[in-house]
């Protein structure tokens, strides 16, 4: 069990929506869909699929761990030196759904610091040398 | 009061501030004269520069006879790579605009 003792920790974000799980589903699983509230994609709803997250600043690299129709959704998600894990999962109430997106696996080691901030800063900098020089 | 993120922004955007931070990080400790002689700048703009890093916490000196060592304190970066934070309020962010998109789309 020593393997598994590893500090880690996880971000939690939960809302309830007004809207059934399968409308909210089709929103977390369509390419053009999740383009317009995330990032631009080649997702696919199928297990072990790898695809990226593309945005301004970079890419994230994902791949499909746990896939269940209008219940859960599970990827990886590795971008500057961060490895995680997503997870969403749906749940039905009177009113709608339940949302709730868990994102683990952060390590906050140094070795991960040092190298968020090194693939992190060149992006950083070279935007605020941008900044100043306003 | 300025916040540890605005102070260590404000430190690096000097780009010999930087590059001296930098040097450290990659190369480990080293004295004020090995410093200087690759910075481009003269030794007092060196320990003035190192001066400000030290105030910043991003490097540690050490005294050993008339020479001065400096190392980097890499923990000092921890403000800006708070990744629970800064995911946190990314993921806000976007379900703000899931919530959008949800009440643009049919059925």
């Amino acid at each position: 069990m020593t393997q598994a003792a590893i500090e880690t920790s996880s971000v939690v974000v939960e809302r309830e929506m007004p809207f059934p799980p399968e409308k909210i589903w089709r929103a977390l699983t369509q390419p053009h869909l999740i383009e317009e509230w995330l990032m631009k994609n080649d997702f696919k709803p199928v297990l072990d699929h790898r695809f990226n997250l593309r945005g301004d600043w970079g890419a994230v690299d994902c791949q499909v761990l746990a896939i269940e129709p209008n219940r859960t959704l599970s990827y990886t998600w590795a971008a500057m030196g961060l490895e995680s894990v997503v997870t969403w999962t749906l749940t039905a109430t009177s009113t709608g759904t339940h949302l709730r997106m868990e994102q683990s696996g952060f390590r906050p080691d140094q070795k991960q610091a040092y190298q968020g901030a090194r693939y992190g800063w060149q992006q950083f900098f070279a935007k605020l040398e941008q900044v100043v020089a306003r | 009061m300025p916040n540890a993120q605005d102070v260590l922004f404000r430190t690096l955007a000097d780009p010999t501030r930087r590059a001296l931070f930098e040097r450290l990080c990659r190369e480990g400790e080293q004295t004020v004269a090995a410093l200087t002689a690759r910075a481009g700048v003269s030794q007092p703009a060196v320990s003035k520069h190192l001066g400000l890093l030290k105030q910043a916490g991003l490097v540690r000196d050490r005294h050993e006879g008339r020479q001065t060592h400096y190392s980097a304190q890499l923990g000092a970066l921890a403000p800006l790579v708070d990744w629970t934070s800064q995911m946190a309020a990314f993921w806000e962010g976007r379900l703000d605009h899931l919530e959008d998109l949800l009440k643009r789309m049919d059925q």
